[in-house]
């Protein structure tokens, strides 16, 4: 895009907040979003981040989800940290999912509708962007 | 099939303490006595950060946060919200007001921590501006250029309150009014990303999780004060940040954010970024500047301040990361909102690197006012393997320890100093009772020793002379005369050193003495280190009474100076030992002592 006028600015925030609010991106209805930090790095989040492609390649829901990285969600004890923002499932932040763990994170989550026990977290605040 | 409910039992330290587990299976047991396993999945989740209020039992997606459950109350929580769909109102939180976070009753949250400046941090990808202008990005600036003076932008900086997140907390909207009048057509605003305390991690992360937040804040800070150059300077040794911010540069200027005429507006803004090499004195702003400049990092004496006579001479705002990633949320949601939060004199809140013998470390932002015990007992899910709380060092090699009795202490810039510490940038580490306390001023020292840029005496030489002191102390040759030098000297260099590396290279030492005297003394007199860490002090020995010669601490040891038979006691040849305590923790019968 070429340089912005004040109009152009408000019009690009309308219409990518109603993206984000929406939750779909490209008409993909699933968000995968991995805490890429150098401390999620550090613990393994590359690995996480293309064991979780190569998951949903393999259950055919490449086409249905966006996998996104992220900065440092503060979690640092269980790096490393990955959101599932899916329909007709609850929001729910992972630790310690490392490469290993993606599949099952995707199988269960995705596949099954049930959560990857003992690996749920917490955001650790409101989000006061949205309040 | 898909389960209708989901119920989360918090299996956290803390609250496994307290009967989660029960409560966990209790739910199950109930689930299936009521008939409706098919409908609700429950799980074991990590720490909640809320450990007072424990066990906590969280029911999604109707989002009711249960505290201080019980094991009996699970037949209540399955037959009231899993059958009918209606919430156990007495076992909901409800929020108590404590004094910091009372104006902020309207936000209806269970959570210690409030974030303002990691806002988009585990939120936004970092390497997208649509996100970030997605979530209010560039909207601050919007109203700094079009519907706001300079002077009105300062006002409003100068009504929130905020102060410098650096460490020593000067007001933001001062400094700022003070390049603004300063004379010179010329000016520059500096981000300072050149964080360099040991366990401290805050900037880092708010750069790689938010780089346009300190982009837009040094553009607010340029047309405050009227500026048109920006710098940042930040260590080599952070290259994901760095590759970040490059990124958020190209796409604020692809977009006219950044460059000549932004947004229509006519006025221009550049920011370039500066690496530096990693040296901890380059923190120092005075250093900064020299080391932009491309001259050897060293501190010049203040005044003239950089304010007035800063970068080439010219008027020069500093300001740290977290300070400056506050600035657009205080122009999008008012000073007023902003002021509403924290104490009295500490406005908003404050970033931590959480580390050392916690549960629960990380990157975590409270409103000031929160207590220390809150942080670490609350967020930090208490003390690893539930050892006993020694003390807590903020402010790195600049601060001080924090003993159990001050942990109530509200935190703000004048209670920490008034403890003998100081806020700092960030950096708390927590220390358990098998951390020594000349061991770790030792540490911090020897860092102050090796960062010292050798300009000032008082510094250069009374580093040194403190690590001597603490080394002869460590391996048992200290005499009591050595306490009151230390003290002395380090009055010393807090009073006469040039800047604030020497000023307060000696706060971890004279802080340490002041809470922890006794054991610097047990060490002199009793050549004893209660905690085993110094090494020249302790004698590892097997109890021939308790040892059953089982050889795992033989296996166990690296060296290896551990010999026996099979089923009988086994002997340490202490010549050898490396004393580094792997047969100790070992050992399951307590047979190996550490004298």
């Amino acid at each position: 895009m070429a340089k912005m006028t004040l109009e152009q600015l408000r019009a690009l925030r309308d219409s990518k907040k109603q993206e984000l609010d929406k939750r779909e991106v490209e008409g993909k209805d699933i968000q995968i979003i991995v805490g890429m930090g150098t401390c999620g790095i550090a613990a393994g989040a590359k690995q996480t981040f293309d064991g979780i492609v190569a998951a949903l390649e393999k259950h055919n829901l490449a086409g249905r989800t966006v996998v996104r990285q992220t900065g440092c969600m503060g979690l640092c004890y269980v790096e490393p940290t990955v959101e599932v923002i899916a329909p007709d499932m609850p929001n729910v932040i992972y630790g310690k999912i490392t490469g290993d763990l993606a599949e099952e994170l995707v199988v269960k989550h995705l596949v099954e509708h049930t959560l990857l026990e003992n690996h749920i977290y917490d955001k650790p605040a409101v989000d006061i962007v949205k309040k | 099939m898909a389960y209708k409910n989901f119920i989360l039992v918090c299996g956290g330290t803390g609250c496994e303490s307290s009967r989660s587990d029960e409560i966990y299976r209790n739910l199950i047991k109930e689930a299936e006595a009521l008939g409706v396993k098919q409908d609700v999945q429950i799980v074991k989740t990590g720490c909640f950060g809320f450990c007072e209020k424990g066990p906590i039992v969280k029911v999604l997606p109707s989002e009711s946060f249960y505290v201080e459950v019980k094991p009996e109350d699970a037949h209540e929580i399955i037959a009231e919200q899993v059958v009918k769909g209606r919430e156990v109102k007495r076992l909901l939180y409800q929020k108590d007001k404590s004094a910091a976070t009372a104006k902020l009753e309207d936000i209806e949250f269970y959570q210690k921590q409030f974030r303002i400046v990691l806002r988009n941090c585990g939120v936004i990808n970092p390497e997208s501006i649509d996100e970030y202008i997605a979530r209010d990005g560039y909207k601050a600036l919007e109203k700094a250029l079009f519907e706001m003076t300079p002077e009105q932008i300062i006002a409003e900086i100068k009504a929130s309150g905020l102060r410098g997140r650096g460490g020593a907390g000067f007001p933001t909207g001062i400094k700022w009014e003070t390049a603004r009048k300063a004379p010179g057509d010329v000016k520059y605003i500096v981000c300072n990303a050149d964080e360099g305390d040991p366990g401290a991690y805050m900037d880092r992360s708010t750069i790689e999780g938010d780089p346009h937040s300190v982009l837009e804040a040094m553009i607010i800070a340029g047309v405050a004060v009227g500026a048109n150059m920006g710098y940042i300077y930040i260590r080599a040794e952070y290259p994901l940040a760095i590759e970040r911010l490059k990124i958020a540069i190209a796409q604020a200027k692809e977009y006219g954010l950044l460059g000549e005429n932004i947004l229509g507006s006519g006025f221009n803004f550049d920011v370039e970024i500066r690496l530096g090499a990693g040296a901890f004195v380059c923190g120092e702003e005075t250093a900064l500047l020299q080391s932009i400049e491309g001259k050897r990092g060293m501190p010049v004496p203040k005044p003239p301040f950089p304010a007035i006579k800063g970068l080439w001479g010219k008027p020069t705002v500093i300001n740290n990361v977290e300070t400056l990633a506050n600035i657009p949320v205080i122009l999008t949601k008012g000073a007023a909102w902003f002021a509403s939060i924290g104490t009295e004199k500490s406005k908003g809140t404050k970033v931590f690197a959480l580390t050392g013998k916690i549960n629960n470390s990380g990157l975590i932002e409270v409103p000031m006012g929160t207590t220390l015990r809150e942080i670490i007992f609350d967020i930090g899910g208490g003390i690893k393997g539930g050892k006993k709380f020694k003390g807590v060092q903020t402010g790195g090699p600049s601060g001080g320890i924090i003993v159990e009795k001050d942990l109530d202490t509200p935190i703000s810039y004048e209670s920490l100093t008034a403890l003998g510490s100081m806020m700092g940038s960030g950096g708390m580490i927590v220390m358990d009772e098998d951390d020594c306390v000349v061991d770790v001023s030792k540490f911090y020292m020897a860092f102050c020793v090796d960062e010292s840029c050798g300009k000032c005496a008082p510094c250069r030489i009374g580093t040194k002379q403190l690590y001597g002191l603490l080394d002869k102390i460590s391996k048992g040759k200290g005499e009591e005369a050595d306490l009151d030098k230390l003290e002395k000297i380090g009055k010393a260099m807090t009073k006469a050193s040039l800047c604030m590396l020497g000023g307060s290279a000696a706060n971890p030492t004279l802080s340490t003495l002041r809470h922890f005297r006794d054991e610097y003394l047990e060490h002199i007199r009793d050549r004893k280190c209660r905690a085993g860490k110094c090494k020249d002090l302790v004698v590892y020995e097997i109890d021939a009474a308790k040892c059953i010669g089982c050889g795992l601490c033989a296996r166990r040891c690296p060296v290896p100076c551990i010999t026996g038979e099979k089923k009988k006691p086994h002997v340490i040849d202490a010549s050898k030992c490396i004393k580094c305590g792997e047969c100790f923790a070992a050992c399951k019968f307590g047979a190996v002592i550490k004298r």
